[in-house]
């Protein structure tokens, strides 16, 4: 079992890891205790992957420059 | 100006050199007011002012030109060193420097053939330099936290993006509006790539971790921005992961080599950046289904086996019931037994007891005792008995022990003795006999050869002074003479011998 921690986990990491789970599961080859160990570990990586989904918010700003063609800042960009 | 003044040149007239210089700018730019050159882009100069300057020449001349800074702006293709072009201007004059030049209008490639054989040269370079090797290309983040998009800030483009990513997956989006086309595309698609690279990862203008350089449509002149040298290294160098996405899918500008993905339009380009996110909705829902399911099924096949074990597990009830049977039996039986055991080991006592009573030991000490002094009293007699016994042997070997046998051998030895020292006599005797026989028989041979034999048969013998005289001296010398005859000896003077009476022996005289 991989020992990332699920906080520190990308979403492509979670969802590979959960589906690594879940096969492991399914082949049921694991003794009970740690099949109880897979099934929490499976439903917080669930619960980080839907988490991650969750935050589907759609935010576009424009970078503002200067004369120089220098960042200065960010606008919101509406209507598009 | 007097055209009839006389002088030495004759009737040339004289200019001042700005009046000469002015003739010659008017007639110039009188002439050349618009023309078309055609010839090879040389050195080409961009001062900061703007505007753009170069020389145009073919094999045998240079002419210099200027672009201004409105006119560079508009160009779709900027001229390049090498490019074969068109262009198309008015001739002026420079009076300051003496010199002329064309003031360009428009300036554009020779045709499709230049252009491209331009591209093709710049993009044999890159690549022999390995900017477009697979090994290079980077991965693109599954989800995209940030997307920057460096396009232009107006248009279908980057709507088309946001629609497709709204449709997909939101996420947050930074725009870097650039120009998309002319002169100053190229640079400021260089300069928003670099720019995104150096934001840092959540700071005030927070970092994307996937860019999109997006173009819609357009001629190859519309594009050339994006096959411009500093936009291709530019994306090279781009540490964030790149989608490339210019123009249509037929198009391929230089920047869709050298980045880590092409996608043929904006809209891909989208669809690249981010997955949908109903899918993934879908995926971990299922995920979670299944894991339960997983799960569920785990725990019912365990219980099942829990079950199944339970039932073959025999009640405790029954397993105890034989064996406490046994027990109550064998305790009732136990308190009987011992009480029988008990009983049977006081018999043997008591059996035992029965016959140990001090008189018993009494007359055992009495037989005993008897035994004793019966043994005590048959110990003298046997001894004195065996004393006797011991004399009489002693007397019987004491009586062999008499003195007549040594007497016997004593007497024998004397008998011994005696016939012995008689035989010892008689052979003493004989022996003397034989001797004295032998002695005489010796003394007659003796005397037979003794000289007084010859005595008989007249011979003498004469000695002086004891000694046989034999010579005449001697005789002389002697005090006295004796003559020995057979008869006996005469004296003759001398002192008379004390005894001469009988002549000494002779040394060799009797052999005894």
């Amino acid at each position: 079992m991989s020992e990332t921690p699920v906080d520190e986990m990308s979403f492509e990491q979670a969802m590979a890891e959960l589906e690594r789970v879940v096969g492991a599961l399914e082949r049921g080859d694991v003794a009970l205790e740690e099949s109880i160990k897979l099934y929490e570990r499976g439903a917080e990586l669930r619960k980080r992957c839907e988490a991650k989904l969750k935050e589907a918010e759609e935010k576009v700003h424009a970078i503002t420059l200067d004369a120089e063609g220098n960042p200065t800042g960010t606008k919101p960009v509406e209507g598009l | 100006m007097d055209l009839i003044d006389e002088g030495p040149d004759g009737n040339t007239p004289e200019f001042s050199v700005s009046e000469l210089a002015g003739a010659v700018k008017r007639t110039i730019e009188g002439e050349f007011s618009y023309v078309r050159v055609r010839g090879e882009v040389g050195r080409v100069s961009r001062p900061r002012s703007g505007h753009v300057y170069l020389d145009l020449k073919d094999d045998r001349a240079v002419i210099s030109a200027v672009m201004w800074k409105g006119v560079a702006a508009r160009l779709d293709t900027p001229p390049e060193e090498g490019m074969e072009v068109i262009a198309t201007g008015k001739m002026t004059t420079f009076p300051g420097q003496s010199k002329y030049q064309i003031v360009l209008d428009d300036i554009r490639p020779a045709g499709m053939g230049a252009l491209m054989a331009m591209l093709e040269k710049r993009k044999a370079a890159l690549q022999a330099e390995g900017l477009f090797a697979p090994e290079r290309k980077q991965r693109l983040p599954y989800l995209p936290e940030i997307i920057g998009v460096v396009t232009s800030p107006s248009g279908a483009v980057i709507r088309d993006i946001l629609h497709r990513l709204r449709d997909r997956f939101p996420r947050k989006v930074l725009i870097w509006p650039v120009a998309v086309q002319g002169q100053s595309c190229a640079p400021e698609v260089a300069r928003a790539i670099e720019g995104f690279n150096r934001m840092t990862p959540g700071g005030a203008l927070p970092r994307p971790d996937l860019l999109i350089v997006a173009r819609g449509g357009g001629s190859v002149e519309d594009l050339w921005g994006f096959n411009e040298e500093i936009v291709a290294r530019a994306a090279a160098a781009s540490e964030i992961p790149l989608i490339s996405a210019v123009g249509h899918e037929t198009d391929t500008t230089l920047i869709d080599y050298v980045s880590d993905r092409r996608a043929p339009t904006p809209t891909a380009a989208a669809e690249l950046a981010v997955p949908v996110r109903l899918d993934l909705l879908g995926f971990v829902g299922d995920m979670g289904a299944r894991m339960t399911r997983a799960m569920g099924q785990r725990i019912e096949a365990r219980g099942q086996r829990l079950r199944d074990v339970a039932r073959a597990l025999p009640r405790a009830e029954e397993l105890l019931t034989g064996p406490r049977q046994r027990l109550d039996v064998t305790g009732d039986r136990l308190p009987q037994g011992l009480r029988r055991l008990v009983d049977r080991q006081r018999l043997r006592l008591s059996e035992g007891a029965g016959s140990l009573r001090p008189s018993v030991l009494v007359r055992a000490v009495n037989v005993e005792r008897g035994r004793l002094t019966d043994r005590a009293a048959r110990l003298a007699p046997a001894l004195d008995r065996l004393a006797v016994q011991k004399r009489d042997r002693l007397g019987a070997v004491a009586a062999r022990l008499s003195p007549r046998p040594i007497r016997r051998e004593v007497a024998a030895g004397q008998e011994r003795l005696a016939n012995l020292s008689k035989r010892l006599d008689a052979a003493q005797t004989q022996r003397v006999g034989d001797l004295a026989k032998r002695l005489d028989a010796l003394g007659r041979l003796a005397e037979t050869l003794s000289y007084k034999a010859t005595l008989d048969r007249g011979y003498a013998v004469v000695r002086g002074d004891g000694h046989v005289v034999t010579t005449k001296a001697g005789a002389e010398a002697a005090s006295g003479l004796e003559i020995e005859f057979k008869d006996g000896t005469l004296r003759l003077g001398g002192t008379a011998p004390k005894k001469a009476t009988k002549p000494k022996p002779p040394e060799q005289g009797s052999l005894f």
